[in-house]
């Protein structure tokens, strides 16, 4: 699989930053305060529906259904946070066979045999880096961080919804290798959170590239 | 043989071949090079696996130079 750098000597900047301009350059500081962020933001979601849940018990047993009903909210709004994450990832509509074909070829000549076979198993490409390890889609990519327990899930794409999807996917994969940081300074964060809340939104079939990049997370 | 490379509706277009001993391929390959750039589009050289280096001059000793559109977040 393969190793997201740049080459030796070369510092480069991804072009797309100056349409971002004011944002920070992401690094591991930024990561770690967006994420503690994420996290308190959750529970500040989920604290006060559970106190209330129990609350209302307390006060008065009979209410156990509004009980519930606060439990569920508290259960619901950060699955809804994660299906947000995962649906960077989710496939989108397929064009003629012999473009898409022409584009994988294209994209297996650009990563190793492992990642090759991953991405025809689950679609996604397996992109070690220095901010963790990244699962590249055609719209958007999940970066498992170091420790393998938080996942970062970047909303970005190339505007060109004429490109087979494999070419969409080598876009992303290119500009990720020329500036690591710079493509999730450009990407729009959607998620960050629990890798086991993503996974049980995530589909089916990407699954394994989940598990696969927490391995290769967890061995970094 | 280098090959200057869109990616496109058709999957990839080939839209130069060169050898660094044959002067006019190359000059034409700069040629397609500078009217791809010239269209907002961005090269990149894939440098092994998990590396790729942005230029702005045909670099005739690669093998492939990949021209990318701009990227966005979505």
């Amino acid at each position: 699989m393969a190793q997201a750098a740049s080459a030796p000597g070369v510092q480069q900047a991804l072009p797309e930053l100056a349409s971002v301009y004011w944002r920070p350059r992401v690094d591991e500081d930024v990561l770690r305060r967006r994420g503690t962020l994420w996290t308190t933001v959750t529970v500040a979601h989920v604290v006060p529906f559970v106190a209330i849940a129990v609350l209302i018990v307390v006060l008065q047993p009979l209410a156990v259904a509004v009980s519930l009903i606060a439990l569920a909210k508290a259960w619901l709004i950060p699955a809804l946070y994660a299906q947000r994450g995962a649906n960077v990832v989710r496939p989108k509509r397929r064009l003629d066979e012999e473009p898409e074909r022409r584009a994988l070829g294209l994209l297996g000549d650009l990563v190793g045999h492992e990642a090759r076979e991953l991405y025809a198993a689950t679609g996604l490409v397996l992109e070690r880096g220095a901010l963790g390890v990244w699962l590249v889609g055609e719209a958007g990519a999940v970066l498992v961080r170091p420790g393998r327990r938080r996942v970062f899930c970047y909303c970005i794409r190339v505007p060109a919804d004429e490109l087979p999807s494999a070419d969409r996917t080598s876009h992303l994969l290119l500009a990720l290798r020329e500036d690591e940081a710079g493509f999730a300074t450009v990407a729009n964060l959607a998620f960050s959170g629990a890798r086991w809340r993503l996974r049980r939104r995530l589909d089916r079939r990407m699954r394994p590239a989940l598990a696969a990049a927490a391995r290769a997370a967890s061995a970094r | 043989m280098s090959r200057l490379v869109r990616m496109d509706r058709t999957g990839h277009t080939t839209l130069a071949e060169w050898t660094a001993a044959d002067e006019p391929s190359v000059e034409s390959a700069v040629t397609a090079f500078r009217e791809e750039l010239d269209r907002g589009s961005f090269a990149v050289v894939p440098r092994g696996e998990g590396r790729a280096e942005q230029v702005t001059e045909l670099p005739v000793d690669a093998d492939l130079v990949v021209m990318r559109r701009p990227i966005a977040g979505g």
